[in-house]
Formats: structure tokens, C-alpha cells, sequence
């Protein structure tokens, strides 16, 4: 808060206050509006993700962000609290596929070359714009021009990702691994508690302290994370409703995506005639760039400036941010769909695409300063 | 000085005329049709494409 409008606050307390309250209302109002013309389910659906825009903007909590700490500076505290999370659903999801196998899905997908070469290449790209597939959205409502470049093209590649999804995987896929009931919880815990050691070990004297305020960013994730599973019937996702947007976009213009072998099957095809308000993922995306909004704005945090980059980083920004649309619908989900959530309800694919996505991050810690992004 | 008030307001804006397209460019909304409020206890499948899900 700058000290003219703590000044103004000391003053006229309800000057400070009105604004919050009208952003609190207008989400609030969004999805009472989203509710009362889709139906109630996508209205919680879309305060779940104004639930989620909240939380990690309001918490300073990511995937990105923790991943480059622990590269660069040997700081495990943001990922000890993913997993935390992550093992927090695992808790609850479990049981609940278990005993609701015909209500309720996991995240479960096939190993295979091009998922494991797209969780690779993921990897990379959200560390050169540091914004993986919830942190797009998320910096793009607080304002971050880096972000708000990299989503439309994310959105693009999401939707050539999931167009060509079914040649990439024809190149070789494991049949899926999905671990269930008391055995797989127990499996997944003890991974993830492997990890966790693993950090813990590797990390530099002094920083092995999970901070506060990220303990609560997990606890309240898994939460609305159990949220959406309960509602939805699955599990938190992202990039599949940023490709259906494109893919509305290109039907809207007169594009025949029939013969498509992904937009033409049926499911897809139906879901490209209805309201991306009915849509379980564009609900929780739109909710999430409207609670980061929420949060920047009510922290003043709108007024800071803009970065000077060069234009490489700009040029960058663009194909990394295709390249992470594209590369997260071959490896099945983002860190969001695949790792949070694959994990959490069992599927190999989503210790793998951990894996993977980490040798990736490693490249792109290298690359960031290459291409310009060092600048803010 | 430019700020991130300009490109929040882009991001907002830009969202905001996504769905008004959407809204018309899609088959009306219709509360009545849909699915109960949560998907656990419905009795029903659940409908929603994800993106760890290979296309049926």
C-alpha cells in the first residue's frame, strides 16, 4: 500500500474498504450470475477456482517459483508443501475413487514417449516464463505482462497439442497405471514422503523450514483441490479447457474440426456446442484469473510498473508459451493436471511426468537469463 | 508510468469478452438441465473432460 493510501485509510476507513468490498461482491456476484444461468454446480465450480486464484496469489504459492528455488538455492520449503498437499488429497481421494468408482475419476493417463518428452519440455518452458499452467493464469489476472503474452499462445498450443494428441501417442504408450485402494494410498504416501527426504537432504543448511504461510497455501489447495473432485467428479485440471477455448474460437470461425481425432469425439464434440460455462475446467480457469485479480488489486499490488525486457524475452515469451500449451497436452496435464493430480488419485503417469518435468526445469533455469527474462 | 493495472484490466477485459462470445456463439444455458450440485452421491458418471483423459 503506497503511503498516500494509508494516509487516505487512516482517514476515511470506508474509502479503503468500499473498493474491497465491491471486488469481494463482484466475484462473489460472478458466480451467483454463473449459477443462477448454467446451474448451480458450475457456479461452485467457478468459486472453487476463484478459491484457487485466491489462494495462490494471496499465499504467494506455485509450482514454478518452488522448483527454481530448489534448483538455484537448494530451498525445498514450496515443493515439501506441494507434496504436502498432494499427499492431503491422497488421503481423502482415495477412499472416495474407491468407494465412488461410478461417480467420481482420477487423473490417471499412459506413460509413454511423447508424455514423458512433453513433461520434459514443460519443465523448461515454466521455467523460462516462471509461470506453469495455474501460475499463467494466476500472474496474468494480477497484471504480469509476461503471463498475459505467454496465455493466448498457451491456449493455442493446448489446443495443436490435444489435435495431434493420438499420432503423438501412437509413437509408443504404457497401458495405465493407476494405483487404488489402501495399497496404492499407502505407496503414493511413502513416495511421497521418499521425496520429501530426498529434498530435505539435498537441501542447503537452514532451509529446511516450511514457512507459515505456504503450509497454509497447501492445506487450503487440497482442500478446494477435494472441492473440485467432490463436485466435478474429477480432479483439478487446466490445460484441457484453455484448448477448448481455441477450439471454440476456430469452430466459431468457421473451422470444421469433425474430422478432428481429438475436437471430433464425441465428448469433445458435444462440449464444443455448449457454454464454456459449463465446462468443468474453463470454470476453475476463469475463476482462478478472477481471484488472482481480487487479490492484486486489494493488495494494491496493480500499481506496480511494467518491466523494460528486450525483445528476445518478448520472442521467447510467445514460443515457450505455445510450447507449454502444446507439451502439456502430450504429457496429459500440467503440473496442475498431471503432477498435483495424477499423483494425488494414483496414476503413474503423474510420478513421471514429476520426473521429467524436473529435468526440464533445469534447462529452463539455464535458459531464462539467456532469453532475457532476468530483467524485472 | 505504465502499470499492472493496464494489463489486469487487459487480462479482465479479455476474459470477459471471451465469454460473451461464448454465450453467443453456444447453445443457450439451461439451469434446469443441469447436472446435480455435487458429482459424488449423484448416481451419475462423471462428464467432464480432463486433460489427463485420452479422447472416447
Amino acid at each position: 500500500m503506497t503511503d498516500q493510501s494509508v494516509e487516505l485509510a487512516a482517514r476515511r476507513p470506508f474509502a479503503a474498504i468500499l473498493p474491497r468490498g465491491a471486488l469481494i461482491a463482484a466475484a462473489l456476484l460472478a458466480c451467483l450470475f454463473v449459477a443462477a444461468t448454467a446451474g448451480a454446480r458450475y457456479g461452485l465450480l467457478l468459486l472453487l477456482g476463484v478459491g484457487f486464484g485466491v489462494t495462490l496469489e494471496g499465499l504467494r504459492f506455485g509450482f514454478a517459483g518452488p522448483w527454481r528455488a530448489m534448483i538455484l538455492r537448494r530451498e525445498p520449503a514450496g515443493i515439501l508443501a506441494q507434496l504436502l498437499s498432494i499427499g492431503i488429497v491422497a488421503v481423502v481421494a482415495f477412499p472416495l475413487l474407491a468407494s465412488h468408482g461410478a461417480e467420481l475419476s482420477g487423473a490417471h493417463a499412459p506413460v509413454g514417449f511423447a508424455m514423458i518428452g512433453g513433461a520434459f519440455v514443460f519443465g523448461a518452458c515454466m521455467q523460462i516464463v516462471l509461470g506453469c499452467g495455474s501460475g499463467t493464469l494466476v500472474n496474468a489476472g494480477s497484471g504480469n505482462p509476461v503471463s498475459l503474452l505467454a496465455l493466448p499462445f498457451f491456449i493455442l498450443g493446448s489446443f495443436f497439442g490435444a489435435s495431434h494428441l493420438l499420432w503423438w501417442t501412437g509413437l509408443g504408450s504404457a497401458p495405465v497405471v493407476a494405483l487404488g485402494g489402501t495399497e496404492g494410498l499407502v505407496i503414493t504416501l511413502a513416495g511421497l514422503v521418499a521425496v520429501a527426504a530426498l529434498l530435505l537432504w539435498l537441501a542447503a543448511p537452514g532451509n529446511r523450514k516450511i514457512p507459515r504461510r505456504m503450509l497454509w497455501a497447501a492445506v487450503l489447495l487440497a482442500v478446494l483441490a477435494l472441492g473440485n473432485l467432490v463436485v466435478a467428479g474429477q480432479p483439478w485440471g487446466v490445460v484441457y479447457g484453455l484448448g477448448l477455448w481455441a477450439a471454440k474460437g476456430a469452430t466459431a470461425l468457421g473451422v470444421d474440426l469433425s474430422g478432428s481425432s481429438f475436437w471430433g469425439a464425441p465428448g469433445n464434440a458435444a462440449q464444443l456446442g455448449q457454454s464454456l460455462l459449463t465446462d468443468v475446467t474453463s470454470l476453475t480457469n476463469i475463476g482462478i484469473i478472477i481471484g488472482a485479480f481480487v487479490v492484486a488489486a486489494w493488495r494494491k499490488g496493480l500499481s506496480q510498473g511494467l518491466p523494460a525486457l528486450p525483445l528476445r524475452a518478448w520472442g521467447a515469451t510467445v514460443v515457450a508459451g505455445f510450447l507449454l500449451g502444446y507439451s502439456s497436452r502430450l504429457a496429459f496435464g500440467c503440473n496442475v493436471g498431471a503432477f498435483f493430480s495424477g499423483i494425488s488419485t494414483g496414476s503413474l503417469h503423474g510420478w513421471v511426468w514429476f520426473v521429467a518435468a524436473f529435468a526440464g526445469a533445469f534447462l529452463g533455469v539455464r535458459l531464462r537469463p539467456m532469453l532475457g527474462l532476468e530483467g524485472r | 508510468m505504465k502499470t499492472r493495472r493496464l494489463t489486469a484490466i487487459v487480462a479482465l477485459a479479455s476474459l470477459g469478452a471471451l465469454i460473451a462470445l461464448d454465450l453467443g456463439w453456444s447453445k443457450p444455458l439451461d439451469p434446469y438441465k443441469a447436472p446435480p450440485l455435487l458429482a459424488l452421491g449423484s448416481g451419475q458418471a462423471a462428464s467432464g473432460a480432463h486433460c489427463a483423459a485420452l479422447p472416447h
